[in-house]
């Protein structure tokens, strides 16, 4: 039956009559269900930002991570469902070493992000699997974009941003942002934004506990030089990372 | 008899002031019968990148074809420019993948990197060279590669000749100058060669007539 392809091993996406696919606007439901994500592009830098709620007082949040490091020049942050994201980090990282294992040099934030948007997309058109229930917020930096921020949705498709916000709360976050934003923007202006965006909607009290942030910089063309060393040894630095607990608290104290 | 051996032909890059050159002879033989003065074993990758593709003839071909495939992909998918480094990273994990059974060639690159502070204004580049075995072992050289049949006697007369920052026309001089006369001791290499001088404005290929007996 099943295991011979029968008739009930079609996609679970089906075209409604009207020309919607049912199961893609669920997988958003889903996402605004999930705690709220945002992002911003600064000049020099992007902020990716988080709400972390835990169900229990109980759970130790520490364990808790939004933000994930995919490769040293890009990060990711979701909301929705907290198992989806896992399976795409894997997927994500993966894709990545791979790639570093053919050119020896990490993904653009571009490529990564519509390798990612492919495997969401696959799990729209397969059988046997439900779409995604997550909405991304990839942030990276690489030598041709400079600076990217993309935002992912479970039908697979991306776009780039100056600023977005994702999850519960999108669509004031997002009318925030957009009194907020400014092409001029610095990083340390934006980070702030970031948490002001993030308090609008803030449900408790916001602490390094309940917040995290993840930051692209962008080297200076004198950085870039001095880090070419020998092609094949060299480890580039890294231009994403997570903010830690003290950093947060420092930028939620001013 | 190594396969490597059967077609002959040989390969030469030199690094400059701001400039890189590379070079080939032009035979094709069936072990020591010659078949053809006009073999090229050098190609175009990019405006600013050239591979030569010295060793068995028939796999010179396949692999030439299978760059063309594999850059053409990556700039249409990456929407930018291949670099130098970027293509050696590639020419070395294809080879790689046939590792078991590998093709019998040694490529050698040459180009022109963007350098970071590069704008569109006033580009800088960096001159690039590299050498790999024929399953994909890189080698970054600072001066000189030398690669195919006549390569050791290449290795000593380019080791006597090359010096460091030469000018466009010097480099051309001396690469030519080491490949004729490597090749001269060779018998499965020469019969005429092929210089390309990749300088940041413009590509210089002259071919040259050699002993050609």
């Amino acid at each position: 039956m099943a295991s011979d392809g029968g008739a009930y091993s079609y996609s679970l996406t089906v075209f409604s009559p009207s020309g919607k696919l049912v199961q893609i606007e669920h997988a958003l439901a889903a996402v605004a269900q999930g705690t709220t994500s945002l992002g911003i592009k600064a000049t020099n830098g992007i902020v990716i930002a988080t709400e972390k709620k835990s169900s229990s007082l109980l759970i130790d949040s520490s364990m808790l991570d939004k933000v994930a490091i995919i490769c040293p020049n890009i990060g990711i942050v979701y909301s929705g469902m907290g198992p989806d994201f896992r399976v795409l980090v894997a997927k994500a990282r993966k894709s990545a070493q791979a790639y570093w294992k053919i050119y020896g040099e990490y993904p653009p934030t571009k490529v990564l992000t519509r390798e990612i948007a492919t495997v969401m997309q696959e799990a729209t058109q397969s059988g046997g699997v439900r779409p995604f229930g997550v909405s991304l917020l990839v942030a990276g930096w690489d030598i041709t974009r400079g600076p990217t921020l993309y935002q992912v949705d479970p039908s697979g498709s991306f776009w780039a941003w100056k600023a977005s916000a994702i999850g519960k709360n999108m669509v004031n976050a997002k009318t925030f942002l957009e009194k907020r934003y400014n092409d001029d923007i610095s990083l340390e202006d934006a980070i702030h934004t970031a948490l002001l965006t993030l308090k609008e909607g803030f449900e408790g009290q916001m602490t390094e506990k309940t917040i995290e942030i993840g930051v692209v910089t962008v080297p200076t063309p004198a950085e870039l030089e001095a880090s070419q060393v020998g092609a094949a040894t060299g480890r580039p630095t890294p231009t994403f990372r997570i903010l830690s607990e003290e950093e947060v608290r420092d930028y939620l104290a001013l | 008899m190594s396969i490597m051996e059967l077609n002959g032909g040989s390969v030469i890059a030199m690094v400059g002031k701001d400039c890189v050159a590379i070079a080939s002879d032009l035979r094709l033989g069936n072990q020591a019968l010659s078949i053809s003065s006009n073999f090229q074993k050098i190609f175009p990758v990019t405006d600013r990148i050239y591979i030569g593709l010295p060793g068995l003839a028939s796999d010179v071909a396949t692999l030439r074809e299978r760059f063309r495939l594999r850059v053409n992909m990556y700039t249409i998918k990456e929407e930018r420019e291949l670099e130098p480094e970027t293509f050696a990273h590639l020419v070395s994990s294809t080879l790689y993948e046939k590792r078991f059974s590998p093709y019998f060639v040694e490529p050698v690159v040459a180009g022109l990197s963007k350098l970071p502070t590069s704008t569109p204004e006033s580009p800088k580049f960096k001159p690039f060279i590299c050498g790999t075995d024929l399953i994909g072992c890189l080698n970054f050289a600072k001066d000189f590669i030398v690669c195919g049949t006549a390569s050791e006697k290449l290795f000593g007369v380019a080791e006597g000749l090359w010096e460091p920052d030469l000018e466009p026309e010097d480099l051309f001089e001396t690469i030519s100058q080491t490949l004729l006369n490597a090749v001269d001791r060779d018998a499965f290499s020469g019969w005429g060669a092929v210089v390309h001088v990749l300088t940041p404005d413009k590509v210089i290929t002259r071919t040259l007539r050699g002993r050609m007996d």
